[in-house]
């Protein structure tokens, strides 16, 4: 990367990425509550962890302190493990009821 | 810590069983390894080792509570014996309850951040799969889908107030944190609340209290019975242990911020939680909403924190775990193959198997808080820390629910000891599951009579 673009990007105030990962947060916490397709839920859990990815890289370039970049180590790992297991239970889903729409799942309610 | 290295090895060997065709031997080594790291972990007292710089504490409150959890798995798999028995992934599963396990004994032992994460993860991923594990019925896809949803929403939650507060503290270390939101030179801003609120609501939805209880009811109805029995004891138990750990270690010193919310969250865990099971049919789901009405009592120590309120609210929790443990190992064999018992199917329970009736009726008597049962006692204690704290109008109310909890509790007695029915064959108990029966009778009447031995441990 040359010179004169990495001295912009370490121009950016530290606020800018705070709203700009809230933002993205907020994106996926929407996209979760109002989404019916399982796999678009799944993107949007996704959304929400980057997010939170982006934050912890962020602060940890600004306080110096390498452990905020490990944490994005840890948590990029346990998401993948975790979608692993949510694309798993998606399959099943799909083999019984040969759809991946959230409405096929009523079966328990009070 | 020794204990973490015994349940890792006992996973990873329960993987290998199946290829060496150990499959027979596995659950005697099972048994043996949780008791070897229960031994372990009790020779870890008064030390307060911390390990692999500061990422694991080992002090009192963390080896009773992993200790707690390995007893209680003890008992859970002669719970689950039978079911595993005619299961044809046993040595899966086996590897996935232990890897869950090591993840709960992270979870009561962390001081950092990193590890919490990690152990509600490690708890978490192999429960979604348990949760599922009966992959043709779409009941168990339903639960297991809600649970993967709402688990990893939550940790979405968490990992979000985990990263604010290492934006204005710098590190991860629980004593670091606390030190940092203490000095006077920090700027205690909004980021740092924003953050204790977002974790707050993380876990909240781990322990799933009122208003993020909606995925209990249905996740533990839709699992199989062994595997709610597993999520409404040992992990509510890393759950809410992780939880208490967190707000009493870290985040003391800005307690007057989140305990009004947590009062909030008590009161509305106390009253939707216990009028909602009484209108419910399914004893799964009565017991369901009966351990969301547990959080609930828990959470009134958190609010209310004195000297003895860590104390007091391990009694409780292993109280309701022993209880409902054997309130789940009666309706895993009342409801047999099917695994769905609604109230009416108790009906004259007491005349088709007299020990099942009388065990679940002393285990429903304990979870509803008579005396003399360990139930009680743990209430009791409970009330007096809050009174102790001052908070009168949270026990009047919390009483107030108790008796709405003892109307539903008592639906099932009165169906098992005085309707009757037409079914009049006796039920067959397992052997394993008549000694689990007995000494889940014994330790809450015992806990009931010496309910200091617990209370002054830690």
């Amino acid at each position: 990367m040359n010179n004169a673009v990495s001295a912009a990007i370490q121009g950016v105030p530290l606020n800018y990425y705070i709203w700009l990962s809230t933002a993205l947060f907020v994106i996926g916490v929407l996209g979760v509550l109002y989404r019916r397709n399982i796999i678009i839920i799944f993107m949007c859990i996704e959304l929400m962890l980057n997010a939170v990815n982006l934050l912890l890289v962020a602060f940890s370039a600004h306080h110096g302190d390498g452990a905020g970049q490990v944490f994005v180590f840890f948590i990029m790992a346990v998401a993948a493990a975790e979608v692993a297991v949510g694309l798993a239970i998606l399959i099943v889903i799909y083999n019984n009821t040969r759809s991946t729409d959230i409405k096929v799942l009523n079966k328990l309610k009070w | 810590m020794n204990a973490v290295f015994v349940l890792s090895g006992l996973g990873i060997f329960s993987l290998i069983a199946e290829i060496f065709n150990f499959r027979r031997a596995l659950f005697p080594i099972v048994v043996l390894g949780l008791i070897a790291s229960a031994v372990l972990l009790i020779l870890d007292w008064n030390t307060g080792h911390s390990y692999y710089s500061n990422m694991l504490t080992f002090d009192n409150y963390a080896v009773a509570f992993s200790t707690g959890i390995s007893v209680i798995a003890l008992l859970w798999f002669m719970m689950s014996s039978d079911y595993f028995h005619n299961n044809t992934h046993v040595t899966d599963h086996f590897a996935l309850v232990i890897f869950a396990l090591v993840g709960a004994v992270f979870m009561v032992s962390y001081s950092n951040l990193a590890m919490l994460f990690l152990g509600i993860e490690i708890l978490s991923v192999a429960l979604y799969i348990l949760a599922g594990s009966k992959m043709k019925d779409l009941l168990s896809n339903e639960a297991s889908f809600k649970y993967f949803l709402m688990g990893s929403f939550a940790t979405g939650f968490l990992l979000f107030g985990i990263a604010l507060i290492y934006g204005v503290t710098a590190s991860f270390d629980l004593s670091q944190i606390a030190q940092k939101i203490l000095s006077p030179e920090s700027e205690t801003s909004a980021l740092l609340y924003a953050g204790v609120l977002l974790m707050m609501v993380g876990l909240l939805f781990k322990i799933s209290a009122v208003p993020f209880h909606f995925w209990a009811p249905d996740v533990y109805e839709g699992s199989p019975t062994v595997v709610t029995a597993f999520m409404s004891t040992i992990v509510k138990i890393a759950a809410f242990a992780a939880f208490f750990r967190l707000f009493t270690t870290c985040f003391s010193p800005v307690s007057p911020q989140w305990t009004d919310v947590l009062i909030v969250i008590t009161v509305l865990t106390l009253v939707v939680s216990n009028v909602t099971a009484v209108y419910q049919h399914s004893v799964k789901r009565i017991l369901a909403y009966s351990s969301v009405a547990h959080a609930g009592y828990m959470l009134i120590t958190l609010v209310s924190l004195t000297d003895i309120s860590s104390g007091a609210m391990f009694y409780y929790v292993l109280a309701y775990a022993v209880a409902s443990i054997s309130a789940f190992a009666v309706l895993h064999n009342v409801a047999g193959e099917g695994d769905y018992a609604i109230v009416d199917s108790f009906n004259g329970l007491a005349k088709r198997n007299p020990f099942l009736a009388f065990t679940m009726a002393v285990s429903l008597l304990s979870l509803a808080g008579i005396p003399p049962l360990a139930g009680f006692f743990a209430k009791y204690y409970i009330f007096t820390v809050a009174f102790q704290a001052g908070h009168v109008g949270l026990v009047l109310l919390a009483i107030v629910t108790s008796l709405i909890g003892i109307y539903y509790y008592f639906r099932v007695i009165i169906a098992m000891y005085l309707k009757s029915s037409d079914k009049t064959e006796s039920i067959a108990v397992p052997v394993l599951n008549q000694i689990l029966l007995v000494i889940c009778l014994i330790v809450t009447v015992v806990l009931g009579i010496f309910p200091d031995m617990l209370i002054n441990l830690l």
